[in-house]
This record gives C-alpha cells, structure tokens and sequence, in this order.
C-alpha cells in the first residue's frame, strides 16, 4: 500500500487560526449528529437487519398459536417432559430462534458493511458528504454491537408477551418474567454486544479489505491456523481460544443448564465477575485494533 | 488565496506513474475544465484533489491538505464523481433527510425546489429513477449545498443531449457565482467550450497545456483554404492540418489573423480541435507504438 503522504506544509493545528480559510472555521455538525445519521442510513440500507428477525418471530408464534388451539395441554407438557430431557420451553425456543438470526444477520451485515459500498460504488457518494471514515465505521461496528442487541431484545420480549397473553395460566403462573428478560438483555448486552465484539471487529475488517469473497477472506485465515496450530505444534489452543469465546467465555452469565427451567436474573456478582474477566478486554482491544485497520482500509479505498 | 493550489503533484501506482509532477492553481470564480485521453491522470488529480488519494509534492484545496482533511473539507467542496454514485437504495425524501442531517451548509428547501422542477418523485428510491433523473437529483442535492469549490467528474457520461444541455444550463444559471469555482472533467468537450472560464489538456501525467477562454481566442485561429492556396497557407507554419469535405482546414496558433484573412475566413476554434492538434499526434503515435 502506498503510503505516499503529502509532502506539504503541515496543518500547524487541526483548526485555523483568525484570517485561516472559511473552510476550517466553518461550523461543523456535532459528531452525535454525524453519528446517528450515520446510523439511520445503516438501517435504511440493511432493512433485512431488523426484517428478518420479525419475520422468523412472526413464523414462531403463527406455529405457537397453532399448537396453543389444537394441543394446549400437550404442548405444555410435552416440553416439560419428565424424563428431563434438555428440551427448551416455548418460551426459550422464541429467544433462541430470534437469536439465532441475529447471529446470522450480523454476520451477514458485518461482512457487507464496508463492502458493498465499494461494490456499487455509492462510497464516492458518502466520501462526498463531511462524515469522517471514524464515524462511518464506528456506526457500523455499532449497529452489530448496540443496535442490533437492542432489536433483538425488543422482537424477544413482544414475541414472549404474545405467547403468554396466548398461552394457559399455568405458563404465566411457572415463568418469572422479569427476570427472565433482566437475564436475557444481560446475556444480549454482555456475550453479544462485548464479548463478541472481536469477531464484528473482524467481519468489518475482511469487509473493508476484501475485493471480493468476503466470507471465505473471513473464514479461510481463521481455518488455515486452526489446521497450522494442529499440525505445526499438535495443540488446539486457537480452537479452544474460540470455542471459549463463542460460548460466551467464563464470566458471562450462561443461558440455563440443561434441566433448569429459566434463566436466572443476573445479579451484580454476575456483572462484576464478567467486567474483570480478562477476556472481555483482550476482546475488546482486538475489536478496537480491527475497526483501525477498517478504518485506515476505507480511507486508502475506492470502488471496486 | 487559490481555491486550488498544487505544485509537483506526483502520484504513482505500482510502475505507472499518473501524475507526474503537475503544477496548478485555480483561482476562485473560475470554471476550469480538464481534458485529456483516457488515462491520462484526469481522475487521480481529482481524487487527490478530494482527498480520495494519498500523493506526493503540495496540494493545498482552500488552504487544507485534503488526504489529511477530506472530511472537513467536504463542508465547503462538493463533487459529483459520475453518473452512478448515488446509492440505488436512497430513497429522494432519505436522500434529503440524510445530506440536510450531516451537511452544515445544505439548504433543503432549495434542494425540494430544484427536484420540484423535475419529474422526480418524492418517494421514489434511486433504483426506480432513469440514469437522467438520478443526475437531476445528485445535481439538486449539490446545487443546495453552499460549497466553494464543486467537482464534476464526467457528471453527464451516458446521458442524452437534453439533461447534458439542462445539467449545464442549470449549473450556470442556478448556481454558478464569481464566488464559487468549479472544476471538471469531460469527453464531450465541445458542449461545454462556451462554460470554461478556463482549461486544460492533460496527457500521460503530464499538463500539456494551460488556457483561459479569453487567451484561447486570441492564440488560435483557423480557416478553411482553397486547395489551389494550400501552398502559401502552409507557409504560414499551421499546428495542424484536417480535412473536411475535401477542403484543408488549417489551425493556427499565435498568427497573425490579417495574413490568415487572405485565405477565406477566419474563425475560432472548437477546444476539441486544438486539443486533437496538441495531444492527437503523441497519442496516436504512442498508441500504435504500443501494438
């Protein structure tokens, strides 16, 4: 990459001087403006983002409605079978559909943000407008990490209103509510927003680099060190590394183990075990490392 | 102060050089056009110039170093890259609310006037919009935006007669003052010939030659000559020599008009016949060259 910078008088200071040009004494909009109208093109562009979890939540609870009418009793036994099966409630199958998706949507979002924009060539159009690269990816990475939890969260909650307002009094009178969803935005906010904050950092920056591909940019290098680590030093400890952070590492608050009914609400133990886990820093520092490099990509880049 | 200022403007990518040592200064208030072949480093200058390109030697754009400033330099420069840059997914009323959301110097109301003049829809996405309307609308949203420095390149590439004829009209009437610059690159340079304050001709990295309209009708003249007087014509050392319907038309440069009036009339040139004399015979040359 050529990094031929100007060889020209520096800036003596990023803003003017009296009598400097008008163009730096210009008011700018504040940085929270730029920010969230940054992010409101994000979600006019990516509909799908918020879409699809909608419509994987609808198709749940056109199913659930339709096993409430024909089997009531059935169904609720059925999955509170006895022979203590991990079989999950109605009400844990919502959440983790909806979440699934999410995981599938980000993934998909990350690997397009800084892509597609080169792709169609609209990154000459955004490179037009006073939006610095820092805002632009900074939007993105939070639409992974802040936006989309949120989302997640509000299709989970509805959806789960809905099922009980449909469902018999005893799965009103069997479920802690509250603190099923305290612990499902704690699980949302602390595994998915932080503690896989690397791995956004990282879908952004294959986005930003790669011309095309992007998904096997993103997965063959992962692959190629797993196979390397195993061959070379016969250890697996990058696969454990990610294996670790996929379940959600040690500190974060687990969904509930096999044969308990429901999540439990976090509790400030919970918050201040994962907040001194060195994995949520490490992590997050990779993150900050990776959305740089983005940034710097974009900078350096056109369209393809 | 210039609005452009570059001196040594030198860009290379890999073994090609593109730009190779240019010096530039573009004052406010004029309309510079900058024409050159194919690769000749017309759109790595205006990347360098917006800031979309790292370069070597001094650029100055209102004062700032663009690579170091794009994005506060983008409050008072505005640009059209081409055609087709405006995200197809942009919706006219999204596009508005967007430009008016992060631009402090976009007057949205001048904006919805200019698309009300045309046949654009409120809530049509960009995708719905013909590559002319698309044009409309990337001009409208520029027009409101009180920029000192606008950059056009190709911004009327694959569009007809009309929206190229109205795209100008509408640049000069609506929105050109002594108190903004425009710079612009094109192919189709006899329709913009009577829009330049000035241009420039450009050629494998290189600027071959530097002009204002005024200077430009004074330097140069042709005429048509009577083949029986092509003799004496050429005397008179001509630049370049075409034939049309099997008459010699001869350009001159920097001749003396009167003796030229002796072999019919004498006229101005179209930029693009100088710019056929000036580049055509290097490149021509150097293409075939190249096979």
């Amino acid at each position: 990459m050529a990094t031929s910078d100007s060889t020209a008088m520096p800036d003596p200071s990023p803003e003017p001087q009296a009598g400097g040009s008008p163009a730096l004494r210009l008011a700018a909009m504040s940085p929270v403006r730029l920010f969230y109208w940054s992010v409101r093109r994000e979600l006019w562009e990516n509909r799908f983002v918020y879409i699809a979890p909608l419509i994987v939540a609808a198709v749940f609870l056109l199913g659930f409605v339709i096993g409430v009418v024909h089997l009531p009793l059935s169904h609720v036994n059925a999955s509170r079978s006895p022979a203590g099966h991990q079989s999950l409630t109605p009400l844990d199958f919502a959440s983790f559909v909806v979440m699934l998706t999410y995981l599938v949507v980000t993934v998909i979002y990350c690997l397009g943000a800084l892509h597609n924009e080169r792709s169609d060539r609209s990154i000459l159009f955004w490179k037009s407008l006073p939006v610095s690269d820092v805002t632009t990816v900074i939007a993105k990475a939070s639409i992974a990490m802040v936006v989309l939890p949120l989302i997640t969260f509000a299709i989970i909650v509805v959806t789960q209103g809905i099922m009980l307002l449909a469902s018999t009094a005893a799965l009103w009178t069997r479920t802690p509510i509250l603190p099923m969803w305290a612990a499902l935005l704690y699980h949302l906010l602390t595994v998915h927003a932080l503690y896989y904050a690397p791995f956004y950092g990282w879908l952004l920056l294959v986005s930003a680099w790669a011309r095309r591909a992007a998904f096997l940019w993103a997965s063959v290098p992962v692959a190629a060190v797993l196979i390397l680590e195993r061959l070379v030093f016969h250890t697996s400890a990058f696969a454990n590394m990610l294996l670790s952070r996929i379940g959600g590492g040690p500190a974060a608050m687990p969904f509930p183990p096999p044969g308990n009914m429901a999540m439990q609400a976090p509790t400030l133990a919970n918050l201040g075990a994962f907040l001194a886990s060195p994995g949520l820093w490490t992590g997050l520092a990779a993150c900050a490392l990776f959305l740089a490099a983005a940034v710097r990509l974009r900078r350096y880049q056109g369209p393809i | 102060m210039s609005v452009i200022e570059a001196t040594g403007l030198r860009k290379v990518f890999g073994t090609t050089i593109a730009l190779d040592g240019i010096d530039l200064r573009v004052e406010e208030g004029r309309i510079l056009g900058l024409i050159g072949p194919n690769g000749a480093g017309k759109s790595t200058a205006i990347n360098a110039i917006l800031g979309l390109t790292p370069h070597q030697g001094q650029l100055r754009v209102l004062g700032s170093d663009p690579w170091t400033a794009r994005d506060r330099l983008m409050r008072e420069v505005a640009f059209i890259a081409d055609v087709a840059v405006m995200p197809r997914w942009f919706r006219v009323s999204q596009a508005l609310d967007y430009v008016a959301g992060v631009h402090p110097r976009f007057d949205r109301a001048k904006a919805e006037g200019f698309i009300a003049r045309t046949a654009i829809g409120r809530s049509s996405r960009v995708r719905e919009l013909s590559k002319g309307m698309v044009t409309q609308l990337h001009l409208a949203l520029v027009m409101a935006i009180d920029a000192r420095l606008l950059v056009l390149d190709e911004p009327t590439l694959g569009l007809d007669i009309l929206y190229r004829k109205q795209f100008y009209d509408a640049l000069l009437n609506d929105y050109f003052d002594r108190s903004r610059t425009i710079l612009l690159t094109t192919h189709q340079v006899e329709e913009i010939q009577n829009v330049l304050t000035d241009f420039m001709f450009i050629n494998r990295g290189r600027i071959a030659l530097t002009c204002s309209m005024e200077e430009f009708e004074a330097r140069y003249a042709e005429v048509t000559v009577h083949p029986e007087r092509l003799a004496a014509a050429r005397e008179l050392r001509p630049l370049h020599e075409r034939q049309v319907f099997g008459r010699s038309t001869l350009l001159f440069e920097r001749a003396d008009r009167g003796r030229l009036q002796q072999f019919g009339e004498v006229r101005t040139p179209g930029i693009a016949d100088v710019f056929v004399a000036v580049i055509g015979a290097s490149t021509a040359a150097s293409r075939a060259g190249g096979r």
